[in-house]
């Protein structure tokens, strides 16, 4: 009966498909079907908010010609009655990769890196390719088309998900009848960003996501440069770019804050990208709010962890934990505050996950209206196609769903998808619901039949008082055949019924066991149980942890704030010519230290009583790794563009950890990968803000550069032997080079010339004018005299030397220069360069009159530097006062910080640490932790997290196993594998 | 000022500036230290103490009631200390990790038990002669990597040759524990993270299988082809050699704990027991020792107390259990660090001679050198330090002193040197 139905379509199709207007037809006769269908009596939703009782629907050609309570009804139509059901327009996907063939992925051949582009008259880099255009790779994909079908969707938006610039896209209505020339409605539909490389190229540059931002960045300044006509050779990546300018761009970036990061090249360049987030939105709720950008939030819902094996548990953090309780109220919040968002089946297994997740946002509080118009409407109008789809308005296709109830119901079987007209059966509407509690006597025995499910997927479930008899069942074309089997005897019985049009019960024949047949009557008792009760314990509302600052243990109930408090009687490290008072008092008052003195009065200021325990400034390590989403950009020997600002990580739980040993202050440098790095982020480690809050106000400017073993790369491999520099001498060479370009590009931008706007260049000239210091990794004697002359040669100084384990040998020469040292306590013998590295190398540069800071480049080592400054007194016999100021004053004055933090003197930023002990002693606890008055760690509020961290996880425990227990899916359990960067990580 | 500070170290150095790290020769004149205070390394102290050194070990130790000999050593206000003992390092095997051709710590395969140690040990390494200025002047040699990396010796940090180095030949053999969860090597493309290993009890099987293996093979009659690997392995069932197994986890621990004392292997070392804490219980009925790992670790995980690291060997000692120190996961280099992890279990509250005893008479104990090594008791060997203060604090391990059964050993190292030569450089200028 259905094969002969779908012959019926076909057949239909075919002369659908050839009656274009203008196309000769020679498989038959050319005629017309100029006949309405009119679609009456339902609940229709003509839009979202507009839901018309006993309305009707008129459509005709594909599109609607009326709909509404009173509708003229032409004479040639055809009526079809949907008293009871519901019409409501087809979903649209707007992100998705549907038919679009994926890329080969590209193999290696060598194992060198490639470094240059593998084409020929595109951009100079690989993953941008802004020119490829998805509907050459197309072709339709009817069983896919199904599946999104099924699931309610109508038209979906679809683009080659690969690249960083990864072209145009296609909107398609899932019309598997007509042609490419009706089903597509849109071949430019949208142009496509993303932070991930191409798979198709093995070019390195970009290595890192802030790379890519650079990347994206320098692309938009070539387009506009190009765009001028400055270029003499052809661009196609770049003639497409500006040729879609008016196409709307949309943007995977995947997660809470690389929606922030796309949004800020957006903000940049005029762009207003629709974001495609990633779920976890609701944890900066209020900065996704100000992007003020249009969303597309997938709904993949993390499952909850399977947590039956109390060893494994440990291995879960606390935020993965809450992750799985708090998302699924993402829709809520981000509708609560505002924010424009359409949904996708994008990150879902396949589109049918798409209801129980709605409904589980919708359980979560989420509005079913707004969800509706997240389906409809808003992707619609993200595709500037408002006009054609989203609604049941006239004139948009005849795009709609008929289901049972309304659409988001457990309960709702959606009976038919329309898409441009054409009819899509999903589940038979004519079939009877049969769901309900029934009672068959078979064999002079009686079975309780519970049916259950969708009206058309029923389940079965039979019963002989509590004896559970397996059963399946079939259901279709009004015949029920129901069998079960009686578990002990091995004994089937099977029945046949047909349904009757009225009456409640259904009766048919029975094989018995034994062979033998007999009539049976089904006597329905009771109706309901719609849907089956496992189905809805999934989307059952749990308990909903509150959220933190960060949101991962140890995060903040409340972002903490600046106390005014009076620290009596310490011991006080002044790191100034003050040197170490006893017996002292420090005022902190708005955020800044008001009074060093005896005997100090309160004055409405929090008092604690610091008898026998020390104060200092907080620490202030020169060279971290810490609290970045990347490190190193290797994909070129000079990567000034990049910035580790731009990657900077809030949530790391390092920073805590820091707090907890005493550092207030860090910078972040890039890795050591290339001779010319990133450019630097310096931070106040003022755990529970976002990035921006972390990141210095006016922060003093810096760039890594590096030299030695790590941009020669002696240590990558064999294979990776073709990259300038792979000598000593070529470094230098390297520096002379972009310094001379860096000097032309300014002279020709200061003498007002048209110039191509490099960034590279741009960060490169600031460092010639003095208004960005350098940070340089250093090791042996030779290469550290070199930069110096390098930067002799081009009239600047070097600020820093980080590592400098040589720097002991040339201490004169550094001091003739001018410039400072941060270095390791004692490290050294992990790599042929540091065979001289010896632990008195801070004091013989001190003992040279050098500024001389201890460093970590360590998260470990970084909680503990004042042990390693202590080290000075042990190797070289600085003085404790001397040692101290090597993890505070001295590094704050290296990094141009020294009139904000670093000592203890009336007017500087309360930056403090209150020490157990003397601070240089190995028995010596950071007990608070200060900055800009606020108290960041304070030890006894450390024990009350530990013990809400131990309860809140043993709360999430048991509301998984709750969940597991109900039914719910599961995941094995999965620990966080967090990388701990140092310069040589390359990533 | 600070010139003539240097110009003043440089003086009383000076003199002694010699080709470094030639081995002090043997004891011929007995030597007594008077008015140290002496760390004994077995929990206690002796203040005013005098110790007297003959024949290579310790003829008295005491206060008053000894009578000084020899050549007397004035150490009024000072310390004196053990030599303390590193377990569980490959030091002398590797000189720069970076260089390849420098390193010899990890041999292929994945049970190589018959992998000696002692034969690559490089007794004028950089690196090993950088450990006595700080007190660090015995360890043991482990191979890594693999299963069962092979067969580590202990050795003292003054020899001519490994032959001479040797105190204990052969004393254990190292085995990693397999892991029940696995880090997705997300390098190669894997998703990262830890989740569960599916073949755990598989990697389990296998080494029990290898254990069971030996055991027959030692079983059977001499004579028959010989299996260098199962030889290997028989003095863990005689009980002349330990079994020191790299476990963290409490399954881990407990698997590893229950499978080799089931199958014969009389004495075992746990090293790492980052979870020891969670079943104390448990260790202490199976008398199982622990090498915890140094205090200068992150918390594995995200949630885990920002100072558990610090405070497990703390949590451990006074548990009751036999605990050392060491610090496996670190480059050798930091092995000199030794005495500070001890001064940082003490920050956390433990008893300091506790602490120091973990670098010291427990660790002798736990590789069984305690015969002769560990402790400052009458008839051991003379292999101790004198500290002008309290050698577990960075800014007071400052030795004068160092012997090594009785030889009076240099504190010059390559790093001194290049100290001494630049100071004069600049002195000059």
């Amino acid at each position: 009966m259905e094969k002969r139905f779908l012959w019926v379509l076909a057949f239909l199709s075919i002369s659908i498909v050839s009656a274009q207007e203008y196309f000769p037809n020679n498989g038959g006769l050319k005629q017309e079907n100029t006949n309405y269908t009119a679609l009456t009596n339902a609940t229709l939703y003509i839009t979202p908010t507009n839901v018309v009782k006993n309305g009707t629907l008129l459509i005709k050609d594909g599109k609607v010609v009326a709909s509404g309570k009173s509708v003229n009804i032409p004479k040639n139509v055809v009526k079809i009655d949907l008293d009871g059901m519901y019409i409501y327009p087809s979903f649209v996907d707007p992100y998705t990769d549907f038919g679009v063939e994926k890329p080969e992925r590209e193999r290696a051949r060598g194992r060198e890196p490639q470094y240059d582009a593998s084409r020929d008259g595109f951009y100079w880099n690989d993953h941008i390719m802004p020119e490829f255009e998805a509907i050459s790779a197309f072709t339709y994909d009817s069983k896919k088309a199904k599946e999104y079908r099924e699931a309610g969707f109508g038209t979906v938006n679809t683009h080659r998900m690969d690249g960083i610039a990864r072209g145009t896209g296609v909107l398609v209505a899932l019309n598997d009848e007509d042609g490419a020339g009706t089903r597509i409605i849109n071949d430019k539909s949208g142009q496509y960003y993303s932070f991930e490389k191409s798979v198709a190229s093995r070019q390195s540059y970009p290595t890192s996501l802030m790379g890519a931002m650079a990347l994206l960045r320098q692309m938009y300044h070539d387009a506009a440069w190009y765009a001028k006509g400055n270029s003499d050779t052809k661009d196609r990546s770049l003639e497409a770019l500006n040729a879609n300018k008016a196409v709307v761009s949309f943007f995977e970036a995947g997660s809470k804050d690389n929606n922030v990061r796309a949004d800020k090249i957006g903000d940049a360049f005029n762009i207003n990208y629709v974001i495609v987030g990633g779920g976890n939105e609701y944890e900066m709720i209020d900065k996704i709010q100000k992007t003020n950008a249009r969303y597309i939030i997938p709904l993949d819902f993390p499952e909850a962890f399977d947590v039956s094996d109390p060893y494994s548990q440990k291995y879960m953090s606390l935020a993965d934990m809450r992750d799985w309780n708090q998302a699924p109220m993402n829709p809520k919040w981000l509708s609560d505050k505002g924010v424009e968002f359409s949904l996708t089946t994008f990150k879902l297994k396949k589109p049918s996950e798409l209801k129980e997740n709605i409904q589980k946002a919708i359980a979560y509080g989420y509005n079913e209206t707004k969800a509706l118009q997240a389906l409809t409407t808003i992707p619609a109008s993200f595709l500037n196609a408002s006009d054609k789809i989203g609604t049941l308005q006239e004139g948009r296709y005849a795009n709609f769903l008929i289901t049972s109830g309304p659409i988001f119901n457990a309960e709702t079987t959606i009976y038919e998808n329309w898409v441009q007209g054409q009819k899509n059966i999903i589940n038979t509407k004519d079939l009877k619901d049969i769901r309900g509690n029934y009672k068959i006597t078979v064999g002079g025995k009686s079975y309780d039949v519970k049916l259950s499910g969708d009206i058309s997927k029923l389940k079965s479930d039979v019963k002989q008082g509590s004896t559970t008899y397996p059963s399946k069942i079939d259901y279709k074309d009004n015949w029920v055949s129901l069998s079960f089997t009686n578990e002990k005897t091995k004994e089937v019985f099977r029945t046949t019924g047909i349904i009757p049009k009225t009456d409640q019960n259904f009766y048919g024949r029975v094989v018995l066991p034994s062979g033998a047949e007999e009539e049976f009557t089904a006597v329905r008792q009771s109706g309901g149980a719609n849907g089956s009760s496992k189905d809805k314990d999934k989307v059952k509302k749990h308990e909903i942890v509150p959220l933190t600052y960060p949101n991962v243990g140890y995060g903040f109930e409340k972002i903490p704030q600046s106390q005014n408090i009076l620290f009596k009687n310490a011991t006080v490290w002044t790191s100034e010519e003050a040197g170490i008072l006893e017996n002292t008092d420090v005022l902190v008052k708005n955020g800044k230290i008001a009074a060093v003195g005896k005997d100090l009065k309160a004055g409405g200021a929090t008092t604690v009583d610091a008898t026998g325990k020390h104060l200092t400034a907080g620490i202030i390590d020169e060279h971290s790794h810490i609290a970045a989403l990347s490190i190193n950009e290797a994909g070129h020997n000079s990567s000034a563009e990049v910035s580790i600002e731009d990657v900077v990580d809030p949530e790391d739980i390092n920073i805590y950890r820091n707090l907890a040993g005493g550092v207030t202050s860090i910078q972040i440098l890039h890795g050591s990968a290339n001779p010319i790095g990133g450019r630097s982020a310096i931070l106040k480690l003022k755990w529970g803000e976002d990035a921006e809050g972390l990141i210095y106000d006016n922060s003093p400017k810096f760039i890594k550069f590096a030299l030695g073993e790590n941009v020669k790369q002696s240590n990558w491999g064999s294979n990776v032997r073709t990259r300038f520099p792979q000598t000593r001498m070529g470094v230098e060479q390297v520096y002379i080079n972009y310094f001379n370009r860096a000097k032309e590009y300014d002279a020709k931008k200061k003498a007002g010339k048209p110039y191509r706007y490099d960034e590279e260049m741009e960060v490169l000239a600031e460092i010639l004018n003095g208004e960005r210091f350098i940070s340089c990794h250093s090791y042996v004697q030779s290469e550290i005299n070199m930069l110096m002359k390098v930067a002799e040669q081009f009239g600047f100084k070097v600020n820093t030397f980080t590592h400098i384990l040589e720097g002991y040998k040339v201490a004169d020469k550094m001091k003739q220069h001018g410039v400072g040292a941060s270095t390791f306590s004692d490290w050294w013998a992990y790599k042929f360069e540091v065979n001289d590295a010896i632990p008195y190398n801070a004091a013989i540069m001190a003992s040279q009159g050098l500024v001389v800071a201890i460093n970590s480049d360590d998260a470990e080592m970084s909680r503990r530097l004042n042990q390693e400054a202590a080290k000075g007194v042990k190797y070289g016999g600085m003085s404790e006062e001397e040692a101290w100021k090597m993890v505070t004053i001295n590094p704050a004055k290296l990094l141009h910080l020294d009139d904000r933090t670093g000592s203890i003197k009336e007017g500087k930023d309360a930056d403090l640490v209150l020490w157990s002990d003397h601070p240089l002693s190995v028995y010596a606890k950071a007990e608070k932790t200060l900055i800009d008055g606020t108290t960041y760690f304070d030890i006894e509020t450390d024990k009350e997290m530990r013990q809400n961290i131990q309860e809140e996880r043993n709360k999430l425990v048991k509301l998984m196993l709750d969940e597991k227990e109900a039914g719910g899916n599961t995941r094995s359990p999965k620990g966080k594998d967090k990388i701990h960067f140092e310069c040589e990580t390359i990533h | 000022m600070k010139n003539y500070i240097y110009t003043i170290i440089l003086l009383v150095f000076g003199g002694t500036v010699f080709a470094q790290q030639t081995p002090a020769p043997k004891q011929t004149e007995v030597i007594t230290i008077v008015g140290a205070t002496a760390h004994v390394g077995n929990g206690t102290y002796i203040e005013k103490s005098v110790i007297v050194l003959e024949d290579g070990k310790i003829a008295a130790i005491g206060t008053s009631e000894v009578t000084p000999r020899g050549r007397v050593i004035d150490a009024h206000g000072k310390h004196v200390y053990p030599g303390l003992i590193a377990p569980a390092k490959s030091l002398g095997l590797v000189e720069v990790n970076a260089v390849r051709a420098s390193n010899d710590q990890d041999e292929v395969g994945e049970f190589i038990p018959n992998v000696r140690s002692l034969i690559a040990y490089n007794a004028e390494s950089k690196v090993v002669e950088s450990m006595r200025p700080n007190g660090v002047l015995l360890g043991q040699v482990a191979p890594q990597g693999g299963t069962i990396s092979g067969t580590s010796s202990i050795v003292q940090f003054d020899a001519w040759n490994w032959e001479d180095a040797a105190i204990k030949v052969d004393d254990g053999i190292h085995l990693n524990w397999p892991n029940s969860f696995k880090r997705g090597r997300w390098w190669l493309g894997e998703e990262r993270g830890y989740k569960p290993n599916k073949d755990y009890a598989e990697d389990i099987q296998k080494t029990v299988d290898f254990i069971l293996s030996a055991k027959a093979y030692g079983n059977g009659k001499a004579g028959e082809q010989p299996n260098e690997s199962f030889k290997a392995m028989q003095g863990l069932f005689e009980g002349s050699k330990k079994l020191y197994i790299y476990a963290n986890g409490e399954k881990e621990i407990i698997d590893a704990v229950t499978n080799t004392k089931e199958n014969g292997v009389k004495h075992v070392v746990i090293v790492g027991g980052y979870e020891a804490h969670k079943i104390i219980p448990f260790l202490k009925k199976n008398n199982i020792p622990v090498l915890v790992q140094q205090p200068h670790a992150l918390p594995s995980r995200e949630d885990d107390d920002y100072d558990m690291a610090y405070k497990l060997p703390k949590i451990l000692s006074e548990s009751g259990l036999l605990v050392g120190l060491q610090n496996e996961s670190m480059s050798n280099f930091q092995t000199r660090n030794l005495p500070f992890y001890a001064g940082h279990v003490a920050g956390q509250g433990l008893d300091k001679e506790k602490a120091l005893q973990m670098v010291t008479g427990n660790n002798a104990k736990i590789l069984g050198i305690d015969d002769s090594y560990g402790t400052l008791e009458r008839g051991k060997s003379a292999t101790l330090f004198i500290s002008e203060g309290d050698a577990l604090d960075m800014r007071t391990n400052i030795l004068t002193h160092a012997f090594i059964d009785g030889r009076e050993i240099s504190l010059e190292t390559h790093q001194t040197e290049l100290w001494k030569r630049y100071m004069e450089k600049y002195s000059r200028e």
